[in-house]
Order: C-alpha cells, then structure tokens, then sequence
C-alpha cells in the first residue's frame, strides 16, 4: 500500500491502551484454544466409543438395585423348558443368574449366543426370555445353536420386557442371589465384557 | 423445474412431521373417548421412545413405542391419573424415558444453562460498556500528524489533483 516511504510507528498513545492490546492478546489464541478442546472432546468421545464406556444409545437402567419386578411367564411352547416367574429368581438361588432377553430374529442374540453357552457350562445359570418372537422359529434357533437356558418364558406380547425396563434385544441382567438386579447390559455380550465385568461381577455376587 | 424444486425444499422440512402423524394415525390403537385419548397424547409427548431417542413415543413407528402407547391408554382406561402413568413409565426406564427430565443434582447444570448464559453474556456486555465509557473516544482518537506527514500529505494530495482526470 504504501510504496514510497515509511510511516514512523505510532508510539503507545499511553499506559492503558497498551495495557488493553495487551490483554487483548489472548483472544487471538482463544479459538485455537478452543479447538485443541474440542479435539480433545472428540478423542475423548471416540476412546470412549471404542472402549465401551461411552455409548451414546445406552439407557441407564431404572431397575439396578432393586428386586426384579413381579412377572409370570409361560414356557416356550414344545420346548420342554419350564418356564420364568418372578418366583424363581427370588426364591434362593444358590449363585447369581443371569436373564438374557432374546428373539430369534436379532442378529446380535446369535453373536452372543456361544457366551451364553458357555456361561451355562461353566455353572452361571442362565435364564431366557423369548421376546416377541414364533415359538417354532426360537426352538429352532436352540436346536441349531444349543440351549443355554435353564428355564426359558415366552412374552411375546413384550409386556414384561417393559416391566424389566428392555428397550431392545439382547438384554441381559444379572441377578443376585436375593433376587436383586445387580447389573445390566443392553446389547451382546462380548468376551471382553464378560472378562472384565460380568466374570468380577458373578464372583462377587457368588 | 427450478422453481419446483425450490418449492420442493422449502416443503422437505415438514415431510419429517407429516410422517410422524401418521405414526398415531391408527384408528384400532385410539382410546373412543376422546377426552382419555387427548389425556395419553399428551402423556405420550412427554415420553422418549428409547429406541428412536429424539422422537416421543407419540411420534414413533418403533414396536416399543407402539407397546408404550398401548400401555399408557390401558392405565388411563383404567382410571390412572396422568401423573401415575408417567409415574409407572418412569419406574421402569428412568429418567432418560422423561423428554423433561427432572431437577436433580445431576440435571441442575442443564436446567441452570439458559440463565448462566443469559448472565454471562449480559456481563460482558456490561463489562463491554464499561470500559468504553472510561476511555471516551479511544476508538476514533487519532494522533495529531507529524511535520515530516503533514508535508508528505499534502505532496500527495498534489500529486492526486494534478493526475486526476477532466
């Protein structure tokens, strides 16, 4: 702009302005600070993510803590399973069980399906509730997959899945021996989850 | 085409809504007094659907919230007043079921932002106006020029008045 000459700086006009370009300064790095947050929020966010201990679809469960709710279920046509009451669970268990709310139809229930296996095996029992499905296809799916179930209640109208708070299947609760909901997890059960917490969960509940 | 396309954007937006009303559009899941029925949409606009999360269950195609309305017209049926329905709801899913959720000292931030940004921003305003009035003028104050650019000023007003053109 200016080609010819130099303009002589203009000296600080006095003390205060100096003082208030001064502390005007750190406003120029405010958005950059600003940023470096966000970035961190958002690494954060996916860590949280890929660890599972941020999941933005999970709902709190309203039920841990309390005795599970009043319910009586029929078993699973021709399955030749009893079925699940509120009875069962409250009356003594002798160790901690877990109720996994299932369908035939959900993809994810057959991903964890081997878990559930094998947590049956090992002793944990395992309790089922068939969630909105046709009995022949969930006895179909048990005698392709295996049954982990100790007793296994059909709700096909999904009316005690909302009394247990179930927003999708799977679910799966873990039970204390006083009947006490103690733990619950929305979605497949995964080696990892069943390492790091429902195995120091069962233990401590034994 | 053009115009019809405009117009077809400015509409997109309520397409969403539309939809929506015809999640509730079935006559069979209606209560027949009307009074009851306006009582559940009402109770229904407050519940979250957990499946869809931002839609109420009112507002919902989702099989959950299809069960949820039904629920919340059998209890109104049976003479529940409004508060125990969302009462039962709440039992069973928790505060993320409430759209509204409940003043609690783990919601009191939510609930305080509107006023704490409002304060906020009214105090730097102040602070703003403030600072402005004890340095009256300092925006447009400018330094009295030099000698040396007072001379060189007027050389180039010269120099501008002599090019300029007519």
């Amino acid at each position: 702009m200016n080609d010819t000459g130099s303009l002589p700086h203009a000296p600080p006009r006095d003390a205060a302005a100096a003082r208030t370009a001064r502390s005007r300064r750190w406003l120029l790095y405010a958005p950059l600070a600003a940023a470096g947050g966000a970035v961190l929020g958002f690494w954060a966010l996916l860590r949280g993510l890929g660890t599972g201990r941020y999941d933005p679809r999970g709902v709190p469960s309203a039920l841990i803590g309390q005795p599970v709710p009043d319910f009586a279920l029929p078993p699973l046509e021709g399955a030749g399973l009893p079925g699940l009451s509120a009875a069962d669970l409250r009356g003594g268990l002798e160790r901690p069980a877990l109720v996994n709310f299932w369908a035939s139809w959900c993809v994810p229930c057959l991903v964890e399906h081997p878990l559930l296996m094998r947590l049956a095996r090992e002793g944990t029992p395992v309790f089922g509730i068939n969630y909105k499905d046709r009995p022949e296809d969930a006895r179909a799916f048990l005698g392709r997959h295996g049954n982990p179930f100790a007793r296994l209640g059909a709700d096909q109208p999904g009316r005690v899945a909302i009394d247990w708070g179930v927003y999708g299947v799977p679910e799966t609760y873990l039970v204390d021996r006083g009947g006490v909901i103690r733990w619950r997890w929305a979605g497949p059960l995964t080696p990892p989850l069943l390492e790091s917490e429902l195995r120091p969960l069962l233990r401590r509940h034994a | 085409m053009p115009r019809r396309a405009a117009l077809f954007l400015l509409l997109a937006p309520l397409l969403p809504a539309a939809a929506a009303r015809g999640a509730v559009g079935d006559p069979a899941e209606r209560l027949a007094d009307p009074a009851l029925e306006a009582r559940a949409r009402a109770i229904g606009r407050e519940l979250r659907c957990l499946v869809c999360q931002n839609q109420s269950i009112e507002d919902s195609n989702a099989d959950l919230a299809r069960d949820l309305r039904r629920l919340v017209r059998e209890r109104i049926a049976a003479g529940a007043s409004d508060a125990e329905v969302v009462r039962f709801v709440h039992a069973r899913y928790g505060d993320f079921v409430l759209l509204r959720p409940p003043l609690t000292a783990a919601t009191a931030l939510l609930w305080a932002m509107p006023a704490l940004a409002l304060a906020g921003g009214g105090a730097a305003i102040l602070l703003a106006l403030r600072r402005r009035r004890a340095a009256p003028d300092a925006a447009v104050e400018t330094a009295p020029l030099s000698e040396a650019e007072r001379a060189r000023l007027a050389a180039l007003e010269a120099e501008g008045g002599e090019r300029r053109p007519s």
